[in-house]
């Protein structure tokens, strides 16, 4: 026979202003299988515990129903009180009358009788709770980082320094991501190179870290602490233990003009190639679409002139198997590419160049050596026109939201052009200075007052070339919509961040939920930004969102922190609310008929097949199987049951029935 | 067969562009397409009535929709772009509102359904002219064009869904049929100065004025519209627009479908280029194409165009 103590919280003046406390305490003494019912100031204070600790001794209570806050709030410290007295916490549960009743209705007896009618529900509930006990899983204490950007190598060293192993994996022949090819920084100006390439080098001499460079995501299974994932590891056409990264082969490679994609298409690269002098890890690839040799069947240039032999035609993609317990995504972003603005020329006129172009002109290791020259004619330009918000924030365009680094790094641009071309005049086309961050408003105020960049608020209309000149049509919306007209030499687009091409092929690979932009959506906006809805898995930097340079960093340091603190368990404890499969032994009386519809509708792949074999060995039947480790438990299977065979535990059908009844028989 | 399609001139095709709905004609006869005008309709409100009543400027529009469909029209062609615009943003606005399209059912007293297909010249001319013009030609277009489209036929762009805003290049393809070079300009949706042509002439004269500049400082010789507005105000304003300009100029000012019916052969009488203001040499334009071979019914000669 059941025996319930029912406690019920005033919350201070939160729920005790508005219902009458003593009397829903002195109704639910009442109720069928209620021993104990008291009410009480703070039950989550001391006192307030100490009172559901003795009350649990005293009365020999099988089940608690603690009605005050949300169980979000409070139910693990209600829970914890009961463990320490004894009880399973599991036969704890929390009626909510504060957010569900005296937070939303007037002082009444109305709102007296719902308080008392949200205990008796529980208290029926309670009733057919049964004593759970906590999961536990092991933990495999390597974790993958995918993507080596800046968030990527962040939180690759983090994870590393902090006693980890690390497996690094990215597509690109060379880790560094964007921000190798920035010039300089926002708000310090200082050198992009100077600060990452030494953290490029620390990740690949870092004992803990396994670096795949050209490498990609196959595949991935398995659950937080437990991931079976697969990487492809694209033939790089050389043996890397042999190849000493002399660059003889780049120089002699007759395939000499592919547009770098380094330098943004202003510089050509060769066939077989290293991204950029300072990469990380510093050996070539063969870009085996331009190789004259996969193309033709004749070449072997670089074979020839290899002093070490390293050149290997024959390789082919190898698929690997790593485990791992958990992964952080650092996939970042890419700029949105030309077409989208039939009306400022992109693609059209040589002249018009995205904001990432511009950093690659300004850049000391660039096509220019840093000074900035227009692509058409190599002319230093005496007017250059930035035109902010390019894509962003622009409904009609299909993006609306605000890419965020685009008004400092056109700031910067301004700045950096009028360091570089004392007599040239920089504009700013904007429809709002966005500069939140520590120096940040300072930093645009200094391009505007100082270096003299003018600013102009409106918008481009369109722009046009002549007489080698780019004519751009805007307005002035401060000085009441004035029509603008300006000959600029070169613009510069600040083009919209927008989330990788294939990020959500990705995102499904790794059943991470992502938006509708395609950036990776994390568990909650704002207690959760680092994590993901699949536990385990992690964000860091602008694959969640754009995101500048010090928000990257810091994201990855929070994923790594995430990251080490799951592994600073030997094993896990989870929530054991999961489905369960009727299967009351023997097994072979389960009401499972195996139709397998659960395991299609499972969102997290949770549900798996089980043979119950007899004693001869043979297969006398096959039911569902729920890997407590995997699964969320969401219920979906459990509404999608034919036979009524899969329970919520915690939440049954039992129990839920119970509550419902408890309502319809007021 | 003659094919029937329904057709609304609209005001300015009876009275400012009667050479446009003079081209509009002959060349559709000339094509055995047959233009029913909607009968008893109206003024489509345009300009005026929705910047003071918007129930008046959908009810106006609604009036002409639902003549044409009493009169079972499915599809209407509408030359003028201001008319298209109009009937166009009538049509989206009670489509997607049932409370509208009974208010303006109980105003003009007869029943809307809105899926009458509107047509304008271009996509009148790409549907029904297009197909038959390898046959129908007579003449190339020999020169250098400007298309011109103004504002009203592509814009707003979520509501007429044709061709690119920024950039249309619909005219364009036609003419480059025709054997013409166009050529490419930023001006192809550049503000003409519009209804400002009455009370601001001069400013007109300013806003057409660059218009035409730049059609001739990237040498075209003719200017291609498709919208009696941008007509009036780059022909009939032409002496404003020569005095900002500070020059003579005699760039003519084409309706498309003067262009096409020149290439067909058609006579100025029949395409109306009679009409204008900044004058039109007859066979400036065209060369005799070599006649298609099965086409011995219909021999047109340079002389008969004359």
């Amino acid at each position: 026979m059941a025996r319930i103590g029912v406690f019920i919280c005033h919350c201070g003046e939160n729920i005790g202003a508005t219902v009458d406390c003593f009397s829903v305490a002195a109704e639910a003494a009442k109720l069928p299988g209620v021993v104990y019912s008291v009410d009480y100031k703070y039950m989550c204070s001391d006192p307030g515990q100490s009172k559901i600790k003795d009350a649990i001794h005293e009365h020999k209570l099988t089940g608690v129903v603690v009605s005050a806050c949300s169980p979000r709030m409070h139910e693990p410290t209600f829970r914890k009180a009961c463990a320490e007295a004894g009880l399973n916490p599991y036969r704890c549960e929390m009626a909510n009358i504060r957010e569900h009743c005296s937070w939303v209705h007037e002082k009444g007896e109305a709102t007296t009788k719902k308080a008392f009618d949200l205990v008796r529900t529980l208290v029926e509930k309670v009733k057919n709770n049964h004593s759970l006990e906590p999961i536990k899983v092991p933990v495999n204490k390597t974790a993958i980082v995918i993507g080596g950007g800046v968030a990527g190598i962040q939180a690759s060293l983090d994870i590393a320094n902090g006693g980890h192993k690390v497996i690094l994996v990215e597509r690109e022949p060379s880790i560094g991501g964007h921000m190798s090819q920035l010039s300089e920084t926002f708000p310090t100006l200082d050198c992009s190179q100077c600060i990452l390439t030494p953290r490029m080098v620390e990740i690949a001499q870092h004992p803990n870290i396994t670096l795949y460079t050209y490498s990609e995501l196959e595949s991935m299974d398995g659950f937080i602490g437990n991931f079976n994932v697969r990487i492809r590891r694209k033939a790089k056409s050389i043996d890397e233990k042999l190849c000493t990264g002399c660059g003889l082969c780049c120089t002699k490679c007759p395939t000499k003009k592919i547009p770098s994609e380094f330098e943004q298409g202003l510089a050509n690269r060769t066939a077989i190639y290293v991204p950029f002098p300072q990469a990380v890890p510093n050996k070539p690839v063969i870009d085996r679409t331009n190789c004259r040799y996969f193309q033709t069947g004749k070449c072997k240039v670089c074979q020839k002139f290899c002093p070490t032999g390293a050149i290997r035609f024959e390789q082919e993609d190898e698929i690997i198997e790593v485990k791992a317990g958990a992964i952080v995504l650092a996939t970042g972003f890419e700029v949105k590419d030309a077409g989208f603005f039939p009306e400022y020329g992109y693609g059209k006129y040589k002249d018009v160049i995205t904001g990432l172009q511009f950093e690659r002109l300004a850049s000391a290791s660039g096509p220019t050596q840093g000074e900035i020259r227009r692509p058409s004619d190599g002319k230093i330009p005496e007017k250059v026109v930035f035109i902010a918000c390019a894509g962003s924030r622009d409904p009609a365009k299909g993006i609306s939201y605000c890419s965020k680094i685009c008004c400092m790094y056109t700031a910067k641009h301004a700045m950096l052009y009028k360091h570089k071309v004392h007599e040239g005049t920089p504009y700013v086309f904007y429809m709002d200075i966005r500069a939140a961050g520590k120096n940040y408003d300072e930093f645009t105020r200094r391009a505007i007052e100082e270096d003299g960049a003018k600013y102009i608020r409106g918008r481009v209309s369109n722009l046009y070339e002549k007489d080698r000149k780019l004519i751009v049509r805007g307005a002035d919306t401060l000085l009441g919509g004035k029509p603008v007209e300006i000959e600029a030499d070169m613009v510069v687009l600040a083009t919209a961040a927008v989330s990788c091409k294939d990020s959500e092929s990705l995102a499904q690979k790794l059943h991470v939920s992502y938006d509708s932009y395609h950036f990776f959506a994390e568990a909650h906006p704002k207690l959760k930004p680092v994590e993901t809805n699949t536990a385990g898995i992690f964000l860091a930097g602008a694959c969640q969102a754009p995101k500048d340079i010090p928000e990257s960093v810091a994201a990855a340091s929070g994923a790594a922190a995430k990251v080490i603190g799951l592994f600073s368990n030997n094993e896990l404890t989870r929530e054991p609310v999961v489905a369960k499969i009727n299967q009351t032994p023997p097994p072979v009386f389960s009401t499972c008929m195996g139709c397998e519809l659960c395991m299609q509708i499972c969102p997290y792949q949770a549900i798996d097949k089980e043979e119950i074999k007899n004693r001869n060995g043979e297969v006398i039947k096959t039911i569902a199987k729920i890997n407590p480790g995997l699964c969320q438990g969401c219920g979906t299977c459990v509404a999608f049951c034919k036979s009524k065979s899969i329970d919520l535990e915690g939440y049954s059908n039992k129990q839920i029935y119970a509550e419902v009844m408890a309502v319809i028989n007021d | 067969m003659k094919k029937k399609l329904g057709f609304y001139p609209g005001c300015s095709l009876e009275g400012t562009a009667k050479e446009y709905s003079e081209s509009v004609v002959s060349l559709s006869e000339q094509f055995d397409i047959e233009l029913k005008q909607i009968p008893d309709w109206n003024c489509c409100g345009a300009t005026a009535a929705h910047n003071l009543n918007k129930t008046l400027s959908l009810v106006l529009p609604s009036r002409i929709l639902a003549q044409a469909q009493k009169n079972e029209m499915k599809e209407i062609v509408v030359p003028c772009a201001a008319c298209y615009n109009r009937l166009s943003v009538t049509q989206y606005e009670l489509l997607k509102n049932d409370q509208l399209k009974a208010t303006v059912e109980q105003a003009i007293d007869m029943p809307l359904n809105t899926s009458i297909r509107i047509l304008n010249v271009i996509q009148f001319i790409q549907e029904y002219i297009l197909p038959e013009i390898p046959e129908k030609l007579s003449h190339t277009f020999d020169k250098k064009v400007a298309c011109y489209y103004g504002c009203l036929l592509v814009r707003p762009h979520n509501i007429l869904k044709f061709d690119r805003p920024e950039s249309p290049q619909f005219m364009d393809e036609i003419m480059q049929m025709l054997g013409a070079e166009t050529i490419d300009w930023p001006f192809k949706t550049e503000c003409c100065g519009a209804g400002l042509s009455v009370s601001r002439t001069e400013l007109v004269g300013k806003l057409s004025g660059k218009i035409v500049r730049e059609a001739l400082d990237r040498k075209a010789e003719a200017i291609i519209v498709a919208c009696p507005m941008c007509h009036a105000n780059l022909d009939m304003r032409r002496p404003a627009i020569d005095q900002y300009l500070e020059m003579k100029t005699e760039i003519p000012v084409l309706y498309i479908t003067q262009a096409i019916g020149m290439a067909c052969g058609l006579n100025e009488r029949q395409t109306g280029t009679r009409r204008h203001l900044v004058k039109v040499i007859g066979n400036y334009f065209t060369k005799t194409r070599i006649p298609v071979e099965n086409n011995e019914n219909n021999p047109i000669t340079v002389e008969e165009i004359i």
